[in-house]
């Protein structure tokens, strides 16, 4: 049957143009894709935790084999796990970077450079790849497509880390900041500090993602533009679970409550995830690769004075 | 009418609705601050003086009001006792009704101004004849009271740790009401300020001039390295003025701002201690009383706050850590008080939260925190260990860390100090000898009251340049 498009030339019957869409599906379904997310903050405000409930599975650092109660490291590391899940066919190979001792010392200053240096190490691994002559069908992708900063519940701004922090990584890596341990403050404390946050990450000229000038078109811009009034989101995390009103919930269990962690009214947890996974992970990964990763390789480029073509299958840095 | 177990300055746990007032009326505070445990009181004040006529309103009052009673002794005063022993217990077990006319009165003594306090007005000592200075106590007691007492409290931590508010919470005040906090940009150049805040608190007659000192930025820049250094030259300048004062030739109107305790503030979303948590406390443990305080406590689970509790006794006693320890009780402590002594120990560090504002929960007034899961109870020992903190600061060790911080850190810093001055008189002599100068000039007045082992040192100095003289003349002659 004849199907009519508004606009454009009539068509004379159904060729079959929208079943691409099905067919991209079903090559994504077979090739799975990669998700490389960071977290960043002090110890003990509970990233592995949340980043296990986000996940629904224990992919953190910690649930790899660390233990529990390790010290806190003198120097930063960068610690990265990879797991693979799988669901309704589709399988990710997700990978959480750590960085234990941020922060944490009493002289933090330039405690964000081995961060900063390891991003861009993933990008010049990208980069050497991609200039390959013969190269890979599907390059290997380990750039950090997000890098969810932890705030410190205070109640009261930001600390001077946190902005020295986001100001210099906004530009390489897309970061969420995050309020963690939120179960430390009543609603009205939450928002009072929402906001004030807000307005500081204005002042410092930080833009964290979804960021306002990648915004497509208006669709795109309104979405946006509620996920930025509500950020940051306030989060608890918990791998165990209690019976409340009958159902078996994630929470924390306190002497005069239980904080569960996917209620509304409770914590944005459920926001952050929707957000995270349900609706802007494909975005976060273009916006890496369209943007952050073209940033760094034109920056590579003009470096070294224009790309030339490689001659020979050395694909050593010298031939950039 | 039985007094309630919890009769001892651990008072009960009821909550007075009127706390909520911000006014201080003696009636919305007198659940806060009931006399510090003086070595010799254990009377209040109003009490004393009284005429006859009064003592059957205050016993009256006793009946309806169940903490009134619990002045009558204290556990000070069971140590402190120069006799009579049996006083104590029996005003623990009695009612609060004095029945004064039924004691007869001993021909040889005159009406005594203390009252049913009287340490001989008890049916055994009639008609035995005391020489009467077991009323010592209740002497110096009633003139300290007149002079009124004060207490200075230091509270250091990060900022967002509920430092202000707790301290709020404790002494029911608002002492940051014009509190300006800095965004993140300003505070990034921030150095660490020390700030005073003083109040006078007042409640049955019994004044308390208390001072809060405040650490404003300690730990919030991104280089923290000696961000403690101007706390503990805060605490040795006070100790430093005091010496002046001490030496000085009018001590009449000494003013004493040593700090007496320190509040610190361990934030709960770390593991335990930080590096910053242990240089500080390092720094500090020998110049005033530090008591650990596990900050924001409503963010912890029952569980997690054993954990951590252990943690951080755990590491502080790795690192060699000296906070404050609280006095072990006597032996002839009644079990609950000693029961009562051992939980206080094993709560350091003390989970807090604070709050000012009260909060409505079935029907009853609490203060509290509202969470859409439930309410945080300050006040409730289930919850926290405010009151535990409260009643360890204010009723029962307030008048030990005063004594700790006189006799140990204040002397461990004089001790230091004429060392020094030795020394430097020392240094001075040697430079000296040529020109036969004798000038010692003592940065400080002259201590007349040297000790012991400074003098032997002196002793030892001048020897040594004596001889030092003699060898020179001897090579002085010989060429």
């Amino acid at each position: 049957l004849a199907k009519m498009s508004g606009g454009g030339s009539t068509l004379l019957g159904y060729i079959g143009i929208d079943t691409i869409i099905e067919q991209m599906r079903k090559k994504t379904m077979k090739a799975g894709f990669d998700f490389n997310i960071m977290v960043v903050g002090n110890s003990g405000l509970g990233k592995s935790t949340l980043v296990n409930t986000l996940f629904k599975s224990q992919v953190s650092r910690r649930s790899a084999g660390w233990a529990r109660d390790e010290k806190i490291p003198k120097t930063i590391e960068i610690k990265a796990v990879s797991h693979v899940l799988e669901e309704g066919g589709v399988k990710m190979k997700l990978t959480v970077v750590d960085t234990p001792g941020f922060g944490d010392q009493i002289n933090n200053d330039n405690c964000w450079e081995p961060i900063s240096k390891y991003i861009n190490e993933q990008y010049e691994k990208f980069l050497k790849e991609e200039v390959n002559i013969t190269r890979k069908k599907r390059i290997p992708d380990t750039r950090v497509h997000c890098c969810i900063y932890f705030i410190t519940p205070t109640g009261h701004s930001l600390r001077s880390l946190d902005i020295e922090f986001m100001k210099r990584l906004s530009h390489s890596v897309n970061i969420i900041p995050v309020i963690a341990k939120s179960d430390t403050m009543t609603i009205e404390e939450r928002l009072e500090f929402k906001q004030r946050v807000r307005k500081e990450l204005e002042m410092g000229g930080i833009e964290v993602y979804p960021q306002k000038e990648f915004d497509e078109d208006m669709e795109d811009k309104s979405d946006n533009d509620k996920i930025r009034e509500a950020m940051p989101f306030a989060v608890v995390g918990s791998d165990k679970e209690y019976q409340v009103n009958g159902k078996r919930v994630l929470g924390r269990k306190t002497a005069w409550g239980i904080v569960e962690v996917e209620n509304p009214n409770h914590c944005e947890f459920a926001q952050l995830r929707d957000f995270l996974i349900r609706s802007h992970l494909q975005d976060l990964k273009e916006v890496t690769h369209n943007i952050h990763y073209e940033t760094y390789r034109a920056k590579r480029l003009n470096e070294n004075g224009g790309l030339h073509p490689i001659t020979c299958n050395d694909t050593q840095e010298s031939n950039l | 009418m039985f007094l309630p177990s919890g009769s001892r300055p651990f008072s009960p746990s009821s909550i007075q609705p009127e706390l909520v007032s911000a006014s201080r009326t003696p009636s919305a505070v007198e659940n806060i601050m009931q006399e510090p445990p003086h070595p010799a009181g254990r009377d209040s004040p109003d009490l004393l003086p009284g005429p006859r006529g009064r003592e059957p309103d205050r016993a009256a009052e006793g009946k309806d009001r169940p903490h009134t009673p619990s002045q009558l002794h204290l556990p000070a005063a069971a140590r402190a006792q120069s006799g009579s022993r049996s006083e104590p217990r029996l005003s623990r077990r009695q009612s609060a009704e004095f029945d004064l006319s039924s004691v007869p009165i001993s021909p040889t003594r005159p009406k005594s101004p203390w009252g049913p306090f009287d340490p001989y007005n008890n049916n055994e000592d009639q008609g035995k004849e005391y020489v009467g200075f077991a009323t010592l106590p209740n002497q110096v007691h009633r003139k300290s009271v007149k002079k009124g007492f004060d207490f200075t409290l230091m509270v250091a931590g990060e900022s967002g740790l509920g430092k202000s508010t707790l301290v709020n919470s404790l002494f029911l005040t608002d002492l940051y009401k014009d509190r300006k906090l800095l965004n993140a940009e300003e505070r990034i150049t921030q150095t660490v300020e020390i700030t005073k805040h003083t109040v006078d608190i007042e409640e049955k007659g019994v004044k308390l001039k208390l001072t809060i000192v405040d650490t404003p930025g300690f730990g919030d820049a991104v280089n923290n390295t000696e961000c403690w250094k101007s706390v503990a030259d805060y605490i040795d300048q006070q100790f430093e003025q005091y010496f002046r004062d001490e030496s000085g030739l009018n001590r009449k109107n000494i003013q004493d701002n040593r700090v007496h305790c320190c509040l610190y503030f361990i934030s709960p979303f770390g593991h335990g201690l930080r590096p910053l948590d242990v240089e500080f406390m390092k720094a500090l443990h020998e110049k005033v009383n530090i008591v650990p305080i596990l900050a924001k406590a409503d963010t912890l689970t029952p569980a997690e706050v054993k954990k951590k509790k252990f943690k951080i006794r755990e590491e502080i006693e790795q690192y060699g850590i000296k906070i404050y320890q609280f006095p072990d009780c006597d032996s002839d402590e009644d079990d609950d008080f000693k029961q009562q002594d051992h939980q206080l120990k094993e709560s350091i560090p003390f989970a807090v939260i604070g709050s000012n504002t009260v909060v409505e929960a079935k029907g009853k007034r609490v203060r509290g925190r509202l969470y859409p899961w439930g309410i945080v109870e300050v006040e409730n020992s289930a919850h926290c260990d405010f009151v535990k903190l409260r009643n360890m600061l204010v009723r029962t060790h307030m008048q030990d860390l005063k004594d700790v911080t006189r006799e140990t850190h204040y002397e461990n810093y004089r001790a230091h100090c004429i060392q020094n001055m030795t020394r430097m008189v020392v240094k001075e002599r040697n430079r000296n000898k040529l020109t036969r100068e004798s000038g010692t000039d003592f940065p400080i007045p002259v201590v007349p009251a040297v000790g012991d082992e400074t003098e032997k040192l002196i002793r030892e100095k001048d020897e040594e340049v004596r001889h030092a003289e003699q060898q020179r003349k001897q090579t002085h002659t010989s060429l």
